[in-house]
């Protein structure tokens, strides 16, 4: 697998990132799980690559359970997932396999926005808030604005996801996360993350879906036009994610 | 047998310290000086006509040395790629295959022009400018649709994509299904798979134009084969030709073929005077690399009301894809429909198979090749039937097995099986899966609306390929005897030369225990070198099991007449005569006199020195044999699987599997089990996860390893395993294979488990992968 040529920046700060960043042909490299492979495939061919790796205000990251958790974008899932952070430490476990835990960040992740991940539904079922910062400022999208449709977010171009804001530890809990893994790839076909008020379907279509309360049986008449593929038919999707949802409620502290 | 140390003990790989520490050298870790890379532009169209190619632009790019078409190569004068395995009497047509597109491309990943660069970056970055001009025709991906009157037409002279019609016939089929009590029918999709082995297909190849000499680095299974048909191809002496197979990671049948990338890189070094590298991505492997099975199979299957089969009819259209592979057309045909008896009486059998041109990858042999085709066909009949008598799967089986034979059998395809007891795998099996408690468990667990399924696979498998005299006459295009050659260095250790070439399999241990084992030196003590047709002697490769019960009857051949030569040495240095000498675990001595010996090291070096030494003997201590079996060795065996299914998701939960195996004396037991395991492994891939799938378009849509699903350990309980020890009459160890044991077995036991389990759902079919999804589509179609 082969890349086109391409040059390489590593910035210090996000506001060096940020100027790198501006111009053309200029992508934001993170953990590199996505946009390396569709760059050996040639799907994408960027000009520059400006690694985020040496800005160390990303990489902070605090647990405090207490108050509220916040996740530099460039800390990693295994991060995460040892992190004590509920139901989003039990997702992060089960991104792909230890290297790619090791190597992927949720800030990646959630730019890049596929919808097999697994971050968006629960980050849209705890309210999590995303922090990104542009030449204009910072902003915060709260998650369920911030996923658009299928590798489409609120994000502008020029612009950075820097952290991810998280309610307190007991909220963080009070949710379940199941997954039903493609056998391939690892990714989510369906993801469902339930919380005591409402139930969030990620997989099934381009951004995740919330569904009030907690009847699965509502799940279907709130999804329209899911995804389907060889593996696994809109129809199907939308059925496990009832499937998932009982799974998870059943299991609901 | 022999049971002394070597033979029999599960010591551990003497290769795995280089292949675990990435210390192996495989052929992509191969560079010489000078080396140019090269890239194949290949076709993004199924089936479409080359209206022109623009080469201009690549050929201006940084560190391009040289772009070429396939008219290029055809202008240097070389063949197209041989298919190797042109079965007779079926009318089989070769439609030619030229290395590098001309006219016309036939499938996504065909070659359409290769790039020469310095490195393999520039010479991709250039294969991406290449410009070419097509006119798209139609795609035919499904190969009984190919078959249909108005299918787009691979080739011009193959009307209606018939590549071969092949036929077996045994007894009054026609007779016997008129006098029938019960008939059962199915149709059966063996999806197609990507065999994918952990390391890719690569080629280096060096001409030396001064000596007329050609070297070539190739992740081959049969460096010989190789060897003989690049000299069919590029018209240089096969004495002019060195094929080198380093270490090779898998293959599984995928490095049997000779592929069109070899004759690229033969060509392009002859064309720029470089030595010339190619090393396929993973993408190019899923596209260019053959695949394996893809049959549509119409069986039916008849027999009386107690349960005795009476006879097998069946219609089966084989994928061939786009040209003939190397094997092809010999492993939907004798591999396959030889095999239909399987382990049971049945006297009359009748097989139609349409071997198929489509606008796909080449087919061709895969792990088990035509064998599982085969056993899935008839388990999953035999289970039917007793589904539709309601008996029981075992009584069935039972009711039908050949009874144990140790002098032949033959079977209505004309087979004649070396040995066999059925029953007693069968038996073992039962034992260790507890059935009788394992039936009462399910019925418990239905009444509380969960579905556990118990499903068996009783097979039989033809391996060790096999008699010379057969190759010839079935269209094999080279002959299946093994040679060896057994040398003992002055100061006593041994070198082994075998003309078989393992690839993961572990002969480097298990071939020195044979050797140790006869001769009575320490197995570190042999060396094993295979793999260089300049340091080995001729030999037709490793595949279809063959290569322990092939070669070491070579071995055993080249042992016999080093201990004959030692005794004249030992005679003549103990000052007895010949008659009364023995040799016994390494030591010759005379008879009656034990402490009157010579170990075998001290009659190495007698023998390479020749100081002291029998007037009418030629120094040194070497041997070579040559053994051609004269007969197919049959393992056999019983394998059980235990599911549950999740009626809600269609999920499929593997509880237990147990298998237990007859593949003769075991060399090695832990070599032994790694290989059922791994086949078992493969086996069921098939049944639950792999599927190559292809779009109307012919686009595989199952391109990456994102979107095929080859299995992985965790996703599997312990196996259970033991084995029953029947020797094999064919060769002089009664060894047989266990290679492809497991792949054969494992795909039926397992979908007979899940349509065991979904029996009171009223699901009678579900096609492989057993995804979720079609299993719960399944339960919802049959409950309406």
């Amino acid at each position: 697998m082969h890349t086109a040529p391409f040059d390489y920046q590593k910035p210090t700060s996000i506001d060096q990132a940020l100027n790198m960043l501006s111009a053309d042909g200029a992508r934001a490299l993170a953990g590199g799980h996505s946009l390396l492979p569709a760059m050996k495939l040639r799907l994408a061919s960027p000009e520059t690559l400006v690694d985020l790796a040496g800005i160390a205000e990303l990489t902070e990251f605090f647990t405090d359970r207490g108050g509220t958790p916040r996740i530099g974008a460039m800390v990693t899932h295994a991060q995460i997932a040892e992190g004590g952070l509920g139901v989003l430490s039990e997702a992060a476990a089960l991104i792909g396999d230890r290297q790619v835990r090791n190597r992927g960040t949720i800030g990646g992740s959630i730019a890049h926005a596929d919808p097999a991940a697994d971050y968006p539904a629960v980050l849209v079922a705890v309210g999590a808030e995303i922090e990104v910062r542009g030449s204009g400022g910072t902003r915060t999208i709260g998650a369920s604005d911030f996923f658009v449709d299928l590798f489409t977010t609120a994000l502008q171009p020029g612009e950075l996801v820097t952290r991810v804001s998280l309610p307190d530890g007991a909220a963080l809990d009070s949710g379940v996360y199941e997954k039903h893994k493609h056998p391939a790839s690892g990714y989510a076909v369906v993801g469902v993350c339930t919380t005591p008020d409402h139930m969030v379907v990620g997989g099934a279509t381009g951004a995740p879906v919330k569904v009030a309360g907690n009847n699965p049986d509502d799940i279907p008449g709130a999804i329209s036009n899911p995804i389907g593929d060889v593996y696994a038919s809109g129809e199907y999707r939308v059925h496990l994610a009832t499937i998932l949802a009982k799974r998870a409620l059943a299991r609901l502290p | 047998m022999t049971d002394t140390r070597a033979f029999g003990a599960s010591i551990k790989r003497l290769e795995d310290p280089r292949f675990i520490t990435g210390a192996a050298k495989y052929t992509d870790d191969h560079t010489l000086a000078g080396t140019a890379h090269l890239a194949v532009l290949r076709s993004p169209y199924a089936h479409a006509r080359i209206m022109s190619i623009d080469t201009s632009a690549a050929e201006a790019m940084d560190g391009v040395v040289a772009v070429y078409t396939g008219q290029d190569l055809k202008d240097h004068g070389f063949a197209g790629i041989p298919c190797a395995f042109v079965v007779t009497n079926a009318n089989t047509l070769t439609p030619e295959h030229p290395a590098i597109a001309v006219d016309k491309v036939r499938y996504v990943g065909d070659a359409v022009a290769i790039v020469v660069a310095e490195d393999d970056y520039q010479a991709r970055d250039a294969m991406y400018a290449i410009d070419v001009d097509y006119e798209v025709l139609g795609a035919v991906t499904d190969p009984k649709e190919a078959h249909a009157d108005g299918a787009p037409q691979v080739f011009d002279d193959v009307p209606k994509n018939e590549i071969l019609h092949w036929q077996v016939t045994g007894g009054d089929v026609e007779q016997a299904f008129a006098d029938a009590d019960v008939v059962v029918t199915e149709t059966i999709r063996q999806q197609r798979l990507l065999p994918t082995a952990m390391e890719p297909r690569s080629t280096l190849a060096r001409w030396d134009a001064a000596m007329g000499e050609l070297t070539v680095w190739n992740t081959s299974q049969n460096p010989h084969i190789v060897r003989f048909l690049l000299s069919l191809v590029t018209g240089i002496g096969e004495h002019r030709i060195r094929v080198i197979a380093p270490d090779v990671g898998g293959g599984f049948g995928s490095k049997i073929p000779l592929y069109p990338e070899e004759a690229m890189c033969v060509f392009a070094a002859q064309k720029t005077g470089r030595p010339v590298k190619w090393t396929e991505t993973r993408s190019e492997n899923y596209q260019a690399t053959i695949h394996g099975r893809d049959h549509v199979q119409e069986v039916e299957l008849a027999a009386k009301s107690d349960g005795t089969i009476t006879g097998l009819r069946a219609k089966v259209w084989a994928n061939l894809g786009a040209y003939l592979s190397t094997a092809s057309t010999g492993v939907p045909t004798i591999l396959h429909g030889l095999m239909l008896s399987g382990c049971y009486e049945i006297p009359n059998i009748h097989e139609d198979v349409y071997g198929m041109a489509t606008t796909t990858t080449p087919v061709d042999a895969y792990r088990g090749a035509g064998r599982p085709e085969a056993t899935f066909l008839l388990e999953r009949m035999v289970d039917k039937l007793a589904m539709q008598l309601d008996l029981d799967p075992v009584e069935l089986r039972r009711k039908n097995f050949i009874q144990p034979f140790t002098e032949g059998h033959t079977v209505a395809t004309g087979l004649v099986y070396d040995t066999g007891n059925y029953q007693g795998t069968l038996d073992r099996a039962l034992e260790m899966a507890d059935y009788k408690a394992l039936r009462n468990r399910q019925r418990d667990l239905r009444e509380q609306g969960k579905y556990l399924g118990i499903g068996f696979s009783t097979y039989v498998e033809i391996c060790g390929l096999g008699p010379s005299e057969v190759a010839g006459a079935i269209g094999f295009g080279g002959g299946l005897w093994e040679s060896a050659i057994v040398r003992f260095h002055p100061s006593g250790k041994v070198k082994l030369m075998v003309g078989v070439n393992p690839h993961g399999q572990g002969e480097e241990t298990t071939f020195a225990q044979i050797v140790a084992d006869q001769l009575g030196v320490a197995v570190e003590d042999v060396d094993v070198t295979y793999g260089d047709t300049a340091e080995t002697p001729m030999g037709w490769g490793t595949y279809g099991s063959r290569t322990t019960a092939v070669a070491s009857g070579a071995m055993m051949g080249a042992i016999e007449k080093i201990k004959a030569k030692g005794r004249k040495i030992a005679a003549h240095l103990l000052e007895a005569s010949e008659e009364d000498i023995e040799f016994e675990d390494g030591k010759f001595f005379v008879k009656g006199s034990p402490d009157s010996s010579m170990t075998i090291q001290d009659i190495a070096l007698a023998a390479n020195t020749a100081w002291n030494y029998p007037a009418d003997l030629e120094p040194g201590l070497e041997a070579s044999a040559f053994f051609d079996p004269k007969n197919f060795v049959y393992p056999f065996g019983c394998h059980i699987a235990v599911v549950e299914v999740d009626p809600d998701s269609g999920e499929i939960d593997l509880q237990r599997y147990v298998a237990v195996d007859d593949v003769g004396p075991q060399i090695n037991p832990m070599i032994v089990e790694g290989q059922i395991h791994g086949g078992i492994v493969q086996g069921i891939g098939q049944t639950l996860w792999e599927g190559a799938a292809y779009d109307g378009d012919g686009n595989l849509l199952t391109g990456s390893m994102m979107d095929y699903a080859v299995p992985k350990a965790a996703w599997f309980p312990n196996f259970e395993l033991d084995h029953t020890v029947t020797p094999t009459n064919v060769n002089p160890l009664g060894v047989k294979g266990c290679g492809e044991t497991g792949t054969i077995a494992s795909t039926p036991a397992v979908y007979n488990a899940v349509m065991d389990a979904l029996r009171p759902l009223g699901v009678e079919k579900v096609d492989m992968p057993m995804t979720p999804e079609r299993v719960w589509r399944a339960i919802r179609d049959a409950q309406g």
